[in-house]
């Protein structure tokens, strides 16, 4: 994302280091030890749903803390709570209890800031189907405060990294395969340059090529740039290939956190059996996630 | 100014996209306004049919004035609905803007959509029964239904909250707000006709004044002088329903984000 020499000054947070301390907070720059990129506390959300009174707890005290340019991985079966934790962040549901903070900032009291700095990408690629990928990447660039013009340069850059030709941007989205639609899903986020990115299940359901492509596209953010990233997931080796860290989800608690090889030691450590990411998911959520990606949850698609 | 420039910017965001949606179903917009010029024309024939000039005038000047209504109720209220259908209504509630250039945005294009859409309309009629309009103060007309339209934009907002809140059957329940407006704003009589205490209730609906001054203006060709009577309610209506109009949208913002409704259904 160096998109930044291309576009006035202060318009929106940057990848670039310098701007993301610029968008910390003071207290948080002057505090002895870094500002996370996002830091989650004692998080709840509980849903109630429909006549029958009984509250779903989708997201149950979960607290996280993700460190700049980390790829932070969620891996979790359907209905553990991925999508709600993401949508929390996302200031898209309000917190029952505990806190969230973007780079020092609180969603709460610092909303729009924080709306600035984050942008996320969701497991189905939403669009105005009838209209273009042009005319929606304008218009979702427009609400960044971004222009037409440098936001389409940028696109045209991102989508020629994701494989997408510029030919097909101006023909409606409704008309492409849901692989190309992810991409163009990924260029809408990108374009913002959020300093925090989150990416709900971007390969759910995407052809064997195309999840190889985004794969491929987020390994390739974590060498170039200090992205930091939120990555949920229900596939053990993509959480293995891209994340740095993963915290396992079950029921909307966190019952494990570490890097693959730690988690792995864990469990043969305390559990036996083998040293897979399959054995660390069984053993903690004491379910097999193949099983539970059968039943499709309304989240899918 | 900065902040400004970004938020004007955000406005027009949904001003253009609302365009493109439209140009995108030219057949049915096209359809839309051969249904509205019909119903239209069906009221107005009652005019005709009593042979009373005065009273088509009166009909043709309160079945636009509908027209202009439900057009721009109808497109405030699709579009929560189709953005929440599409899923890109979290996209668009994430996005680092101020509710007030989103929401002014959306019912400005709605607005001049409704104005367009009602011109057409209007032509078609003024045709069809060859009326004399030289005695007419368009200019008067035109600014009843400018200031007017600041409380309609309050109004949308306030119409917009009903899909937000209904994640089924919201944009349907708009229709609710608008028959209201059509049985208490006299479009098709006169007030005076009406109960006591339903007259007390149109004296609260800008429609009232709106088409008091259309018709004051294009049948007697009245000007502003005489009219300042309906002027300042509704100067004192905009200045209370967008704020409320606001309002009431922030707090079905924080319901719909508290109970998870902004996410597609189903
Ligand atoms: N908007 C909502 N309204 C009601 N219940 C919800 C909503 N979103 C999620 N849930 C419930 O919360 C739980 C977690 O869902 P979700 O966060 O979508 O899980 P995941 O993304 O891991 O599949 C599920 O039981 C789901 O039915
Ligand atoms: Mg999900």
């Amino acid at each position: 994302m160096t998109v930044t020499a291309e576009r006035e000054p202060a318009q929106v947070a940057t990848l670039d280091p310098a701007a993301i301390a610029r968008e910390a907070s003071p207290e948080a720059l002057s505090g002895t030890s870094r500002t996370p990129a996002l830091l989650i506390e004692h998080l709840s959300k509980r849903f109630v749903v429909g006549r029958k009174r009984k509250p779903v707890t989708a997201v149950h005290h979960v607290s996280i803390r993700i460190e700049r340019g980390e790829i932070y991985g969620i891996l979790g079966a359907n209905g553990s709570g991925k999508s709600t934790l993401i949508r929390l962040v996302s200031t898209l549901l309000t917190l029952d209890e505990g806190r969230v903070a973007v780079f020092g900032h609180d969603i709460e009291r610092e909303e729009m800031r924080v709306k600035r700095l984050i942008n996320r990408v969701s497991v189905d690629a939403a669009f105005f189907k009838k209209l273009s990928p042009w005319e929606n990447l304008v218009y979702a660039a427009r609400l960044y405060g971004l222009e037409a013009g440098p936001a389409q340069r940028e696109a045209v850059r991102i989508l020629s990294r994701l494989g997408i030709k510029e030919s097909r941007m101006s023909r409606p989205v409704e008309q492409m395969s849901r692989g190309m639609q992810q991409k163009v899903a990924i260029a809408r986020a990108l374009l913002t340059s959020p300093a925090l990115l989150l990416l709900d299940e971007p390969t759910t359901g995407l052809d064997p090529r195309s999840k190889l492509d985004v794969q491929t596209f987020i390994e390739e953010l974590r060498a170039d740039h200090d992205a930091t990233i939120v990555l949920t997931t229900h596939d053990l080796d993509e959480a293995e290939r891209l994340c740095d860290r993963i915290a396992l989800l079950n029921d909307g608690r966190v019952v494990a956190e570490g890097t693959a090889a730690e988690l792995k030691t864990q469990v043969v450590r305390d559990h036996g059996g083998a040293a897979t990411l399959e054995n660390v998911f069984m053993t903690y959520t004491g379910r097999s996630l193949d099983e539970d990606v059968e039943e499709e949850s309304d989240d899918a698609e | 100014m900065a902040v400004m420039t970004r938020e004007l910017r955000a406005s027009y965001a949904f001003i253009e996209r609302n365009m493109n949606l439209t140009k995108r179903y030219w057949g049915w917009e096209v359809g839309f306004l051969v249904y509205a010029v019909a119903a239209a024309l069906s009221v107005t024939l009652i005019g005709e049919d009593q042979k009373n000039e005065r009273l088509i005038f009166s009909l043709m000047i309160g079945a636009t004035f509908w027209n202009y209504l439900s057009v721009v109720f109808s497109f405030i209220a699709e579009t929560i609905t189709w953005e929440r259908w599409e899923g890109t209504l979290e996209y668009t509630m994430m996005a680092p803007i101020h509710r007030f250039s989103h929401l002014l945005g959306s019912v400005l294009f709605a607005l001049v959509y409704g104005f367009v859409h009602t011109a057409v309309v209007l032509t078609v009629l003024v045709l069809f029964f060859g009326l004399d309009l030289t005695g007419a103060d368009f200019a008067t007309a035109a600014f009843f239904m400018l200031l007017g339209s600041a409380s309609v934009v309050g109004i949308g907002m306030i119409a917009a909250i009903l899909p937000l809140l209904y994640v089924e059957r919201g944009d349907q329940m708009t229709y609710v707000l608008n028959s209201l407006l059509l049985l208490f704003s006299g479009v098709y009589y006169s007030i005076e006709i009406l109960p006591e205490w339903m007259q007390v209730v149109s004296t609260f609906v800008p429609g009232t004044y709106i088409l008091n001054g259309i018709r004051a203006a294009m049948i007697d060709g009245q000007g502003l002088p005489e009219l300042l009577g309906n002027v300042w309610p509704l100067i004192v209506m905009a200045v209370v329903l967008i704020p409320l109009g606001l309002w009431l949208f922030g707090l079905a913002e924080r319901y719909a984000k508290r109970t998870g409704k902004l996410k597609r259904v189903g």
